[in-house]
């Protein structure tokens, strides 16, 4: 019964969110705020791993920077800062957790890409 | 209106403010609560109010609890707790619902029981560093260690940290924000944890050190 009065005081889940999983090509467009402005910043990368849980349901994604330099950025799935989530392309991936990208560059860093 | 409830913890999560940060929470179930009784100096020497939390059966209170809430005709209820507070505000009968006593961005006090250990060693209890690993050592590794001199002062003193029961015991943690008020629904989110297991019993005050 607790569980029941936790879930709903949490935000409800977003239903143009799309469903979100390890080896997605997204982009995150996300609200910002400097001084009184607020405009939106787009974050593409790939997604290493999702996370269940509520309010603390969370993804991470990591993308190249300049200079060859990874960036990992984790978002929480239900935070009104995200604007919306776009998804260009899915990857056939075998594990939940694709940390092994972050040892990998280039070519060896490529997934091969899911059609459905 | 004096400050004051009688809750149960539900359990933790996290909310977004609206700045779109995520808080975590602690919700608990505060309310309706009953003044069953107000304290005055001159009759019992101190001031307090006292308050009923959680309607129940009759049949599961004795005759002298009944008797003591019948006085303000009040059904039977299973907590009874006091608070004190120099100006009331309150009269006995008053019922007391969230919405009413509390708002979002007040800071409150929370008292519990926090949950028991059972009997723990000194490393657990006290934070000792217990002995080394390795050097020829045996049974040493969570020990406690010296617990005293020699022939001067002979004794162990009073209050030596040891080894001992754990837990269990009246927690209050001050100056948590109010971050959720639902009357329709008698639910409290405070900022951060609270003392004891979800289902626990808490008293829910005004900060003292503000």
């Amino acid at each position: 019964m607790s569980d029941d009065i936790i879930r709903s005081v949490e935000a409800p889940t977003n239903p143009d969110m799309p469903q979100i999983k390890p080896g997605d090509m997204v982009s995150v467009f996300l609200r910002i705020r400097e001084g009184n402005t607020e405009r939106t910043q787009e974050f593409r990368g790939t997604v290493l791993n999702s996370r269940k849980g509520g309010n603390n349901a969370n993804f991470t994604v990591r993308r190249i920077a300049s200079n060859g330099i990874g960036v990992e950025r984790t978002f929480l799935l239900n935070s009104p800062r995200l604007e919306k989530v776009v998804v260009h392309r899915r990857s056939h991936v075998r594990r939940a957790n694709l940390t092994f990208l972050r040892e990998r560059t280039g070519k060896q860093a490529r997934l091969k890409q899911k059609f459905n | 209106m004096m400050k004051g409830l009688i809750g149960k913890k539900v359990g933790m999560t996290q909310i977004f403010d609206e700045n779109g940060a995520a808080v975590p929470i602690t919700l608990i179930e505060a309310g309706p609560c009953y003044v069953t009784q107000i304290r005055n100096p001159e009759k019992d020497g101190y001031n307090a109010v006292q308050l009923g939390f959680e309607e129940i059966k009759r049949e599961r209170l004795t005759g002298g609890q009944l008797g003591h809430l019948k006085n303000n005709e009040l059904g039977p209820l299973r907590f009874l707790r006091e608070f004190r507070v120099k100006d009331p505000q309150v009269s006995e009968g008053d019922k007391l619902e969230v919405g009413d006593v509390f708002e979002i961005g007040e800071q409150v006090d929370v008292v519990g029981t926090s949950k028991g250990k059972g009997f723990q060693g000194a490393v657990k209890r006290h934070g000792f560093r217990g002995g080394p690993k390795t050097h020829g050592q045996s049974d040493r590794q969570r020990a406690t260690g010296s617990i005293g001199a020699t022939t001067t002062p002979g004794r162990v003193f009073k209050g030596k940290k040891m080894p001992g029961h754990m837990g269990f015991e009246r927690v209050t943690i001050h100056n948590l924000r109010v971050e959720y008020v639902d009357g329709d629904r008698n639910l409290l989110g405070v900022r951060g944890s609270i003392p004891g297991p979800k289902g626990g019993v808490v008293m829910i005050k005004a900060a003292r050190k503000q």
